[in-house]
């Protein structure tokens, strides 16, 4: 159990690409911090940089409060779990976990006790005789944490570990690896391109773009309020509808020129574009629903039933609006409706993309 | 399983395999046969008649002290050229493998001894072995080795092993390079990260998930030094001296076309077509099942 301190961390690859630009991140101990993010924006690379299997051009990494950044992966008392699990393809289960206690020789009963302890954990009591390659996905993954976990290190490191599982399985192991690292109150890094698994696992969210962090918070309150029109479009899904503004003072207008109604919206000079969450519109009705809404007409293109919600896919002016309705909708294509949003459900964003 | 072409016309396949098949009649099936069948034949000293014999040649080859010598020399000698060709080869393939920058250029200045052709190769290593105008031999004796590998038995052995190895490091360091690149990198990184060092990840990791290239490769480098080896002991020992370096294909040679002893000659190649036989069947067997790791 430890903290996890980032100063400043750069990561320059030898052909000249930054990697990771100047990232500041402290996790507390036993929280399970996820970096998310598209691929390719250096979520992988801090990973392995905590981990030491990558160098650390600038800044310093601490653990615990010591400063690791010389330090070889084994020296830094933690544990990684693989996107494809790496598994040792010539090694039982038994001796997949096993590995690396007898490296740091401890006494052959103890590595016994604790493998078997943890294999009745994580149910793999009956496999610990088998190969990797007769074991299905699920176990594997299982295995793979087996092995992260019997080392009892200060940290788990989670490099995308879910995404080579099918669609049900991952649910089900995220919601595992959840209940597991909350028992075991273990800091944890935990890196995924699924915005998913980022929400529900996260207790710290990171969300990270071309290197950079964008946004760090709790995963509600990054939803809620994000900072950044990349953080907006990047968490939620669908993603929040983001509507080009018109430039300049007066009566909210949209870029290509069509009015937004409602009341109680107003925009300052800077704004150049809204978000709106698809859940976050409704059907307008009436006129009553006017007051401190901004409302929308919108031509309906398609229709999207999937079973508990649907969504409605129309235009604003040129605009594509997605709009979020609970159960099944009777509305056709081709039709003329009103949706609204609550003017405090509203994100906007200046020039360079930051809130307002 | 390919699905299998089915050709209407019954005669179509053979003849697109008939070259091929061509081939191996002109070149393998008939020899072959005329070995078989010389094996059981005796001709007189002036080669004016033949008798046929059974398997006399046979009992007397095997009856042979000196065929039991070159099958003793063989042994030796192949054991010491399979090690020879692969362990450096293994280490070379490892450290090619860690080199970041120029590793292309490694590779292909360190595949090349084996575009050299075998006569060419042993004249090298005569030239510079040879006791009396070697460079090597020079600097051999300068330092206090009694090197003399035309009278010194052991001496020539080493010498034709170490012609023959280092032809064949090459061709062992581009199968270790590629079995090492089939290591998923993540592998070794799981182990760094499970407290193994260098050497303990190499002999606990990637050594054993190198297993089937490195059988494969015993298999490749026992038939090579067998029954590829002949233009190296020729150029270099000649067999000699005395019959220190005449392996089962030199004596085959030696004994047919020098000693003009043509039955047991072919009797010999026989149970060298015997050996090859066999050892086909080994690589077949384990190492076309290729082990599939996942």
């Amino acid at each position: 159990m430890a903290t996890v301190d980032l100063k400043n961390i750069r990561k320059i690859y030898p052909g000249g690409f930054e990697a990771v630009k100047k990232v500041n991140l402290a996790i507390r101990d036993g929280a399970l911090c996820v970096l998310v993010g598209p691929s390719g924006c250096g979520k992988s690379t801090l990973l392995r940089m905590i981990a030491g299997l990558e160098s650390i051009t600038e800044g310093e990494i601490a653990i615990d409060g010591r400063m690791v950044n010389e330090l070889g992966p084994a020296e830094r008392d933690i544990a990684m779990v693989f996107q494809n699990y790496a598994l040792y393809p010539h090694m039982s289960v038994y001796d997949n976990m096993a590995y690396g206690l007898r490296n740091r020789r401890m006494p052959k009963p103890e590595i016994d006790k604790r493998v078997r302890e943890v294999a009745a954990t994580l149910e793999l009591d009956h496999l610990l005789t088998r190969r990797p390659r007769e074991l299905s996905g699920g176990q594997r993954q299982r295995v793979a944490m087996g092995r992260a976990i019997v080392r009892n290190p200060k940290l788990f490191l989670f490099d995308e570990p879910l995404s080579n599982l099918d669609a049900k399985l991952r649910g089900q192991m995220r919601v595992e690896i959840k209940n597991l690292q909350r028992s075991l109150g273990v800091t944890s890094v935990y890196v995924t391109h699924d915005q998913l698994e980022a929400m529900t696992l996260a207790d710290v969210l990171v969300v990270m773009n071309a290197g950079n962090v964008e946004q760090i918070g709790a995963p509600l309150d990054i939803y809620e309020k994000p900072a950044t029109l990349f953080v907006a479009s990047f968490i939620g899904a669908p993603p929040m509808n983001l509507l080009p503004l018109r430039h300049g003072e007066g009566r909210a207008a949209l870029a290509d020129g069509t009015e937004i109604g409602g009341s109680g919206l107003s925009l300052s000079g800077e704004a150049t574009t809204l978000g709106i969450r698809p859940e976050n519109l409704f059907l307008v009705t009436n006129n009553d629903e006017i007051g401190g809404n901004a409302i929308f007409e919108i031509v309906i293109r398609a229709i999207e039933p999937v079973g508990a919600e649907s969504f409605i896919y129309g235009d604003v002016g040129k605009t594509r609006l997605v709009v979020r309705v609970a159960g099944k909708t009777a509305m056709e294509p081709g039709a003329k409706i009103h949706v609204g949003a609550k003017v405090a459900d509203l994100h906007v964003f200046d020039d360079a993309g930051i809130r307002i | 399983m390919t699905p299998r072409a089915i050709f209407p016309n019954k005669f179509l396949p053979y003849l697109l395999l008939a070259p091929q098949l061509a081939i191996t009649a002109i070149f393998f099936y008939w020899p072959a046969s005329q070995a078989l069948y010389q094996s059981m034949l005796r001709e007189d000293p002036f080669g004016l008649s033949t008798q046929f014999v059974g398997l006399a040649n046979f009992r007397h080859v095997l009856n042979d002290p000196n065929y039991l010598h070159s099958f003793q020399v063989t042994i030796v000698f192949s054991v010491a050229t399979a090690l020879l060709a692969m362990v450096p080869a293994l280490f070379l393939a490892v450290m090619a493998d860690k080199v970041v920058r120029g590793r292309g250029i490694y590779r292909t200045l360190l595949i090349w001894p084996y575009a050299i052709a075998p006569a060419i190769a042993g004249m090298l290593w005569l030239f510079l072995f040879n006791p009396s105008i070697g460079s090597i031999a020079v600097m051999l004796r300068s330092l206090g080795v009694y090197w003399d590998p035309l009278l010194n038995g052991p001496q020539a052995v080493i010498l034709v092993v170490a012609a023959a190895a280092w032809k064949q490091i090459s061709y062992n360091f581009l199968f270790f390079v590629a079995g090492l690149q089939a290591i998923p990198k993540s592998l070794v990184e799981a182990a760094a990260i499970d407290g193994a060092g260098e050497t303990k990840r190499f002999w606990t990791i990637i050594f054993p998930l190198l297993a089937p290239t490195t059988f494969f490769l015993l298999v490749i480098n026992t038939v090579y030094a067998f029954f590829d080896t002949f233009g190296i002991i020729h150029a270099v020992t000649g067999g000699g001296p005395g019959k220190a370096t005449e392996t089962l294909v030199y004596k085959v040679y030696n004994d047919g076309f020098v000693n003009l002893l043509l039955g047991e000659s072919a009797a010999q190649s026989v149970i060298l077509m015997v050996i090859v036989v066999a050892l086909t069947a080994v690589q077949f067997r384990y190492v076309e099942r290729r082990v599939h790791y996942g």
